[in-house]
């Protein structure tokens, strides 16, 4: 696969899902405490989402960051804008912010923190396939 | 040090002069908004994952990932390479 191969993937992801999560690992094994933590917090609000995996291959950050001006790891965008990292994303969702973005209602105790165990953790249900096109 | 470890003194300079300090990044920081209030922590001790509290006037007016994007500019591709994880808290003078 090439880079603007790539770079194409990455676009129409970003444009054809509302809540497109680019993360280290999955919602379901995230590798990095930013990418569970704000996939965490989509999850926690319940929402529809899809989520790619960056670290299958190196380029895919590289074109990902090129393309949105964000260094780092994990990114949210929602329809089609880049919302942020793990620490926009931390503060939104603690204003209740993100939830509002999202149409999403807060969960009923608000100091429960977004980091569900890995046993516990909800499958996200967003097109999740996207994944195994980049991962060679 | 002793002549024993002088075997390799050479990659043992390139690994301090490669790792960052949180007072190198407050420096870059401030040099770059020289308005603002800035407290870096390094969170694990290991010089790569960092955490940098910016209170500055320039933030005024921008949007939230407007205003982080300034900081990680200050570092360019560093972030992401060198700088591991930058973790960002951003506020004007006016915001508590």
């Amino acid at each position: 696969m090439t880079n603007a191969e790539i770079h194409d993937f990455l676009e129409k992801a970003i444009g054809e899902n509302n809540v497109m999560l680019f993360m280290k690992g999955t919602p379901e094994e995230p590798r990095c405490g930013f990418s569970l933590r704000t996939s965490g917090a989509l999850n926690t609000l319940d929402v529809r989402y899809a989520a790619l995996d960056v670290l299958p291959d190196p380029r895919i950050r590289q074109e990902l960051s090129g393309l949105s001006g964000w260094p780092t790891i994990p990114q949210l965008f929602i329809g089609g804008e880049l919302v942020g990292g793990c620490d926009i994303v931390m503060e939104m969702y603690e204003k209740g912010e993100l939830a509002e973005r999202l149409g999403a209602d807060m969960p009923e105790d608000e100091d429960v923190e977004p980091a569900p165990a890995p046993g516990e953790m909800p499958v996200s249900n967003g097109p999740i396939p996207l994944e195994n096109k980049l991962n060679r | 040090m002793g002549s024993g470890l002088s075997k390799s003194p050479g990659r043992a300079d390139a690994i301090f002069v490669d790792v960052p300090s949180a007072d190198q990044l407050k420096t870059r920081i401030e040099a770059a908004l020289p308005d603002a209030q800035v407290r870096v922590e390094d969170l694990t001790g290991g010089g790569d994952h960092f955490r940098a509290e910016v209170v500055s006037g320039q933030f005024d007016g921008l949007s939230r990932i407007e205003q982080h994007q300034l900081v990680y500019g200050v570092f360019g591709k560093e972030v992401g390479g060198a700088i591991h994880a930058l973790s960002i808290k951003t506020s004007t003078p006016g915001e508590s």
